[in-house]
C-alpha cells in the first residue's frame, strides 16, 4: 500500500497541474448539485420557519362571489378574527406619465396579516392603508413603469389615490402571481367612492381566519364544505399551502439537479478522455513498473490512487464553489420566492452533491485506468505490445459502462423519486449522447471523405484533425454540442413562444381589448373609439352561466359517478358565453353544422363548442346540455364543435350560442380594436376609461411584455444551469487542449523546424479550434432547432420559429469560446525554440 | 547438474497471429546458462533476440517450450507470481533506460526494493549510485541527466534487488564511445563482484566479446551456441 500511494504521488509529480485541470471538469457539475441542493435546503427551513407567515392566517376562504352572511357569520363564531379582501382587475390611470395599466386591485379590511409582516417600503404604508382614506400601496413595478413616487397621485375608477408606498411583501401572496396585472392595495372603505362595483372581471373575495389555537383547519374546511354546498368556497390552510410550496420546490429541485447533473456526466466524459491520453503516455513507465516486479492490480492501483484524489479534488472545489454559488442564488431569485431564505450550508447536499461527483468521476475514470492492467511488461522492450494490448476486448469495461448507467438512473431516481423518471432520464440521456456520438462519427467521417484537395494546407491540416487519431471530435461535441443544445433551446423556445402573441396582432388583427363593458355603454364606447382614432372592429356579448346538467344527469350526480373523468372545473366552472349569427375569423367547424340563428321555442337550443372543451367533457354532437343562465333554465344540444385559435388576440369563446336566445340576459361586452402605434393605443385607453371607469383594457404590448418577464424568470433558473454545462464544455476543451499540447508541441516545432512560420503554425491552430467549435455549435444548434419543434408542436401545439440571427450569434459565440480556450490553453506551445523541445524529446 | 543453471530454455517457440497468417518470430531455441556465467545473444534485426530476452526475463509467454529461471518454470506461472520473480531475482538495463520520468535518479533506483515493501533502503540506494558515479545527481530527474548518466542509473536500478540473473538489452546502443566503454566496464564491474549471472543482448560484437558465450540467432532459430575462448 505504501508502495501504491508512493508511487501515485510522485508519478503525479510532472502532471499535477494537468490533473488538477482534468479535475475541474467535475467542479462545475458538483458545484451545481451542492448549490441548487443546499440552496433548496434553505428554502425548506425558511418554509418550515415561516410556516404560519406563509399565509398570514390560519384559513383563507375564497369565493368568486361575494360571502355571503351565512359564511361571514360562521366565520365569526370560529371565535378569532376575520379580516377580508375583495380582489378584481380594473384600470388604473397615472396622472403623472398620462398613461393607464390594467391593475389587479386589492381592497383590504381588518387586521390582515396575522402572522407574518405586511412590508412596504417605506415602513408605515401598511398602517395608513389600514387607517384608510384615499390612499394606495402599489406594485414596485408600477411605480418604476410609470415614473410614480411616493406622495404622487394615482386615478382608480373616479377616485384619486395618494401613493403611500411600495409593496415588497404579503403573507399569502407569491410576487409571481403579480406578473400579469401588478397589484394596488386600497383600504376596502374607500373602494365605494371608486364608482367600481368590484365585480369586475376575475373578481374574488377572501376571507382571511386567524383561529384560537384549539381549532383545527382541516376540520373547519371539512365542516364548511359540508354547511355550504352550494356557495362556491375554495379553501386553502398553513399546511396546505406547505405541501404546495414543498412539492412545487422538489419538483425544481430535481430538475435543476437533473440539469446539473448531465454537467457533472460531461465533466466525467471529459475526465474518462483526459486520462485516456493521460494513459497513453504512461505506458512505458507502466511496463517498466511491471518489468522489476509490479504486480498488474499494483499498477492499476497506482492509478486508481490518482484517479480517486482527481475525483477528490474536483469534489473538495466543486462543494466550496457550490457553496459561494449559494451564496449568491438569494440575491438572484430575489422577488421570485414568498418568503425569506436565510444562508445555511446543507451538509446533507453538500455531501450528496460531492458524494455523487466523486463516485461519477471515478466511474469515468476507470474506463481508460483499467487499460494499465493490460499494459505488459514486454511493452518496456517493444511499444508495440500495448498496442494490441489495449485494442483487445475487456469485459470490466463493460461492467463498469453498466455501473454508469445504473449510476445516472440511480441519481434520477433518487432524485425524483420516481423509478420510471430516472430510468427515462437514464434512456434519454443515452439516446441524446448516442445521437452526439452519432453525429461526430458522421462528421469525421465526412472531414476526411469531402474536403477538397485544393484547399490551402492549414485549412487542410485542420479540417485534417477531426479524424486523424487521438481526435477530440467525439468530445467536443459532447460536450460543447451538449451545452450548446441546452442554452440556444430555452432561447428558440422563447422567441416562438414571443413571436406567436406579436404575430397575433399583425396584419391587421386587433391588438387591444376592452371587456367588461355594460350593456348601456358599448354603443356609446364604439363611439368613443372611433371618435380617438381606433374604431372598435369586433364586438362580443358575454353571458355568464352554469351549466345544470349533461344528458340528463346533473352536476353533482357526474361528480359522484365512479368512473367518470370530467374535470371539476369544467363541470362548475362560470362559463362566459357568447352568441352570434356566424363564425368569426379564429373559428372554424370541425363536426355538424353552425346554427346562426335559433327559435327558443323549437326545442333544444344548438350551440356550439369548443372541440377542447368536448373532449374534456366527454361531449359528442346531439348531446344535451342544461345551463344555469343566471337563474333561468335553458335547454341546449351540441349542434357543432369548432376548433378555435386561441392565441390571436380576439375575443373567444368556449360555447357560442346562435341569436334569438340570450339576447335578453343580462350580458357585458368586449370590444376589441385596432390600434395603429402605441400612442394611439394610450390614447384610445385614457379615452374609454375616463368615460367609463369600469371599463378594463388588455394591450397586446402589455401581454408580450409581461410574458417575456415570466418567461426569462422560469428560463432563467435552467440557463443558468445550463450555463454550468457549456462552462464544463470550455472546461474539457481546455482539458483537451492540454493533454494534447506535448503532441501539439512535437509537430509544431517539427513544421517550425522546416520552415513554418509562427503565423502558418497560429492559424493551423486556429482553422482546427474554429472548425472543432463550428463543428460543435453547429450540432448543437440543429439539434436546439429540433428541440424547438418538437416542443412547439407537441407542448406549445405552434409553429415553430428560428431566429436566424440567434442561431447564428450562438455558433459564432461557441465558436469564438472555443478558439479563445484553445489558444488560451494552448499558448505557449510557439514559445519554445525547436532545439530545447527535439533535446527534451531525445 | 540441471539444479546448478541458472537459465534453462527448451525448445522455446513464439507464434505471433497476424492478418497474414501465424508468424513464428522463434523456434525451438534452447540452451542453458550456469550461476554467475554470461552470455551474449546476436543476430541481425528481426532475428528473435530480443523476443527471446523477454521470454528468458519472462515478460511474456511462449507460444511452446519451456523457461526454468532460478529453478522456477515460468511458463507455469501466472502474471503475477512472474512479477514476484522478476522482483526477486532479475535485473534490467534497457537500450532506451526506461527510467521514470517522474522520479529521482534515487527514486528511480529504489523502486524494486519499494515495491517488495522495503523500507530505509535509500543508504543502499546511495551507496549504488555512488558505485556508478552519480552520488551528485541522486536528487536530479532523468530528463536532467545525459544520456550516459540515465544508463548509469538503470545500471544502479538492476543492481538494487541483488538480481541473480541481469538481462540487458543492447546497453550501449544508445550511447557514444567513450560512455559506452565506461558503461561496458560498469556492468561487468558490478557482474562480478555481485556474482550475477549475465545475458545480453546486442549488436555490438566488441561487447559480445566480453561475455563467456555467444549465441547467434539467425531466422529465429539459435544458429550457434559458443564459448567465448578470450574470456575465462
Amino acid at each position: 500500500m505504501n508502495f501504491i500511494l508512493n508511487m501515485a504521488w510522485r508519478d503525479s509529480r510532472a502532471s499535477r497541474r494537468r490533473l488538477l485541470l482534468y479535475s475541474l471538469s467535475v467542479v462545475l457539475g458538483i458545484a451545481a448539485l451542492v448549490s441548487i441542493g443546499s440552496f433548496s435546503a434553505n428554502v425548506r427551513g425558511a418554509i418550515q420557519a415561516e410556516a404560519k407567515g406563509l399565509l398570514g392566517a390560519d384559513l383563507f376562504v375564497t369565493s368568486p362571489a361575494p360571502l355571503g352572511p351565512p359564511v361571514i357569520a360562521y366565520l365569526g363564531a370560529l371565535g378569532g378574527e376575520v379580516a377580508r379582501e375583495q380582489m378584481f382587475s380594473s384600470m388604473m390611470t397615472f396622472p403623472e406619465a398620462n398613461r393607464l395599466r390594467l391593475v389587479q386591485v386589492h381592497a383590504v379590511e381588518g387586521a390582515f396579516p396575522f402572522y407574518g409582516r405586511f412590508e412596504t417600503d417605506p415602513a408605515g404604508a401598511s398602517g395608513r392603508l389600514r387607517s384608510g382614506g384615499a390612499v394606495a400601496v402599489l406594485e414596485p413595478t408600477l411605480l418604476a413603469q410609470f415614473g410614480v413616487r411616493i406622495g404622487d397621485r394615482v386615478k382608480l375608477g373616479r377616485t384619486l389615490f395618494t401613493v403611500v408606498g411600495a409593496l415588497r411583501k404579503v403573507p399569502g401572496e407569491s410576487p409571481g402571481v403579480a406578473m400579469m396585472a401588478p397589484r394596488a392595495y386600497i383600504p376596502m372603505a374607500s373602494l365605494a367612492g371608486t364608482g367600481l362595483s368590484g365585480g369586475e372581471a376575475l373578481a374574488r373575495y377572501r376571507a382571511m381566519v386567524r383561529l384560537p389555537a384549539v381549532r383545527d383547519p382541516d376540520g373547519i374546511v371539512l365542516d364548511m364544505k359540508a354547511r355550504f354546498p352550494s356557495v362556491r368556497l375554495s379553501f386553502e390552510t398553513v399546511e396546505e399551502r406547505k405541501r404546495n410550496l414543498g412539492q412545487a420546490l422538489e419538483r425544481l429541485d430535481a430538475f435543476l439537479s437533473l440539469v446539473g447533473f448531465v454537467a457533472l456526466i460531461l465533466g466525467g466524459i471529459g475526465v474518462s478522455s483526459a486520462l485516456h491520453a493521460y494513459i497513453r503516455e504512461k505506458i512505458a513507465t507502466v511496463a517498466v513498473l511491471r518489468c522489476l516486479g509490479a504486480s498488474a492490480r499494483q499498477s492499476f492501483a497506482v492509478y486508481v490512487v490518482q484517479g480517486l484524489a482527481l475525483g477528490l479534488a474536483g469534489a473538495c472545489a466543486g462543494g466550496v464553489l457550490g457553496v459561494a454559488v449559494q451564496m449568491g442564488l438569494p440575491a438572484l431569485v430575489r422577488g421570485m420566492l414568498p418568503i425569506d431564505v436565510s444562508f445555511f450550508v446543507s451538509w446533507p447536499a453538500l455531501l450528496r452533491g460531492t458524494g455523487a461527483g466523486v463516485v461519477i468521476c471515478l466511474l469515468f475514470s476507470l474506463l481508460p485506468l483499467l487499460a494499465v492492467r493490460r499494459i505488459p511488461p514486454l511493452a518496456a522492450l517493444r511499444s508495440a505490445v500495448a498496442e494490441r494490448a489495449a485494442v483487445e476486448p475487456d469485459p470490466l469495461r463493460l461492467a463498469i459502462a453498466a455501473a454508469i448507467a445504473a449510476a445516472v438512473a440511480g441519481f434520477a431516481i433518487w432524485q425524483t423519486g420516481k423509478v420510471y423518471v430516472g430510468l427515462g432520464f437514464a434512456g434519454m440521456l443515452g439516446l441524446g449522447f448516442g445521437v452526439l456520438l452519432g453525429l461526430a462519427h458522421a462528421v469525421a467521417w465526412a472531414a476526411r471523405r469531402f474536403v477538397p484537395k485544393g484547399l490551402p494546407y492549414v485549412v487542410r491540416q485542420g479540417f485534417a484533425n477531426l479524424h486523424r487519431p487521438n481526435n477530440r471530435t467525439v468530445l467536443l461535441l459532447l460536450s460543447l454540442g451538449l451545452g450548446t443544445f441546452l442554452v440556444l433551446t430555452l432561447f428558440l423556445v422563447r422567441t416562438t413562444l414571443l413571436r406567436e402573441i406579436q404575430g397575433s396582432g399583425a396584419a391587421g388583427r386587433p391588438n387591444l381589448i376592452f371587456f367588461d363593458i355594460q350593456d348601456d355603454q358599448i354603443d356609446p364606447l364604439e363611439r368613443a373609439a372611433a371618435a380617438a382614432g381606433s374604431p372598435v372592429v369586433e364586438r362580443a356579448p358575454i353571458v355568464t352561466m352554469r351549466i345544470r346538467s349533461i344528458r340528463g344527469m346533473t352536476v353533482e350526480k357526474i361528480q359522484a359517478e365512479k368512473g367518470v373523468r370530467i374535470p371539476d372545473w369544467a363541470l362548475r366552472r362560470e362559463y362566459r358565453s357568447t352568441f352570434r349569427g356566424r363564425l368569426s375569423q379564429t373559428e372554424r367547424v370541425v363536426q355538424g353544422a353552425f346554427s346562426g340563428r335559433a327559435d327558443p321555442g323549437a326545442g333544444p337550443v344548438p350551440v356550439s363548442v369548443e372541440e377542447g372543451l368536448a373532449r374534456e367533457m366527454q361531449l359528442h354532437l346531439g348531446d344535451e346540455i342544461d345551463w344555469d343562465v343566471q337563474g333561468l333554465p335553458v335547454r341546449t344540444r351540441v349542434g357543432s364543435i369548432r376548433a378555435v385559435e386561441w392565441r390571436r388576440m380576439e375575443p373567444n369563446f368556449f360555447v357560442v350560442f346562435p341569436e334569438g336566445v340570450l339576447e335578453g340576459a343580462p350580458k357585458t361586452y368586449v370590444a376589441a380594436m385596432l390600434a395603429a402605434s402605441p400612442a394611439d393605443s394610450a390614447r384610445v385607453q385614457r379615452a374609454v376609461v375616463e368615460q367609463f371607469p369600469n371599463v378594463s383594457a388588455i394591450d397586446l404590448a402589455l401581454v408580450v411584455e409581461t410574458l417575456d418577464g415570466i418567461f426569462s424568470k422560469v428560463a432563467f433558473a435552467v440557463q443558468f444551469m445550463a450555463l454550468f454545462t457549456v462552462a464544463t464544455g470550455l472546461v474539457v476543451l481546455a482539458g483537451a487542449v492540454l493533454t494534447g499540447r506535448r503532441q501539439r508541441i512535437r509537430e509544431t516545432v517539427l513544421l517550425r523546424t522546416l520552415g513554418a512560420t509562427r503565423r502558418q503554425v497560429a492559424l493551423i491552430q486556429l482553422v482546427e479550434y474554429a472548425v472543432l467549435g463550428i463543428q460543435a455549435a453547429v450540432v448543437g444548434g440543429l439539434l436546439a432547432v429540433a428541440g424547438n419543434a418538437l416542443l412547439a408542436r407537441y407542448v406549445f401545439h405552434m409553429a415553430a420559429t428560428a431566429s436566424a440571427w440567434q442561431i447564428g450569434a450562438a455558433v459564432a459565440a461557441v465558436t469564438s469560446l472555443a478558439v479563445a480556450t484553445g489558444f488560451a490553453a494552448g499558448r505557449g506551445v510557439m514559445d519554445h525554440p525547436p532545439l530545447e523541445i527535439l533535446r527534451q524529446e531525445t | 547438474m540441471p539444479s546448478q543453471a541458472m537459465l534453462r530454455v527448451q525448445r522455446l517457440t513464439k507464434t505471433y497471429r497476424t492478418a497474414a497468417g501465424p508468424l513464428t518470430v522463434l523456434h525451438e531455441a534452447s540452451f542453458e546458462l550456469e550461476a554467475g556465467a554470461s552470455i551474449a545473444v546476436v543476430g541481425p534485426s528481426g532475428s528473435g533476440k530480443t523476443t527471446l530476452l523477454g521470454l528468458c526475463a519472462g515478460l511474456d509467454r511462449a507460444t511452446a517450450g519451456s523457461v526454468e529461471l532460478a529453478g522456477e518454470r515460468l511458463d507455469s506461472l501466472d502474471e503475477d507470481a512472474r512479477a514476484r520473480v522478476r522482483n526477486e531475482s532479475v535485473g534490467f538495463v534497457f537500450q532506451n533506460f526506461q527510467l521514470i520520468p517522474t522520479l529521482t535518479a534515487l527514486e528511480n533506483v529504489l523502486v524494486p526494493l519499494e515495491l517488495r515493501g522495503e523500507r530505509g533502503c535509500e543508504p543502499e540506494g546511495r551507496a549504488l549510485l555512488e558505485r556508478v558515479g552519480l552520488t551528485a545527481r541522486s536528487d536530479h530527474y532523468p530528463v536532467q541527466l545525459s544520456g550516459g548518466e540515465q544508463q548509469r542509473v538503470a545500471l544502479a536500478r538492476a543492481f538494487i534487488n541483488r538480481p541473480k540473473i541481469l538481462f540487458c538489452d543492447e546497453p550501449t546502443g544508445d550511447l557514444d564511445g567513450d560512455t559506452a566503454a565506461s558503461m561496458t566496464e560498469l556492468i561487468f564491474g558490478l557482474n562480478r563482484e555481485r556474482g550475477t549471472t549475465l545475458v545480453l543482448v546486442t549488436h555490438n560484437f566488441e561487447l559480445a566479446g566480453r561475455c563467456q558465450r555467444i549465441l547467434r540467432l539467425r531466422n529465429g532459430a539459435v544458429a550457434s551456441d559458443e564459448r567465448n575462448l578470450a574470456v575465462p
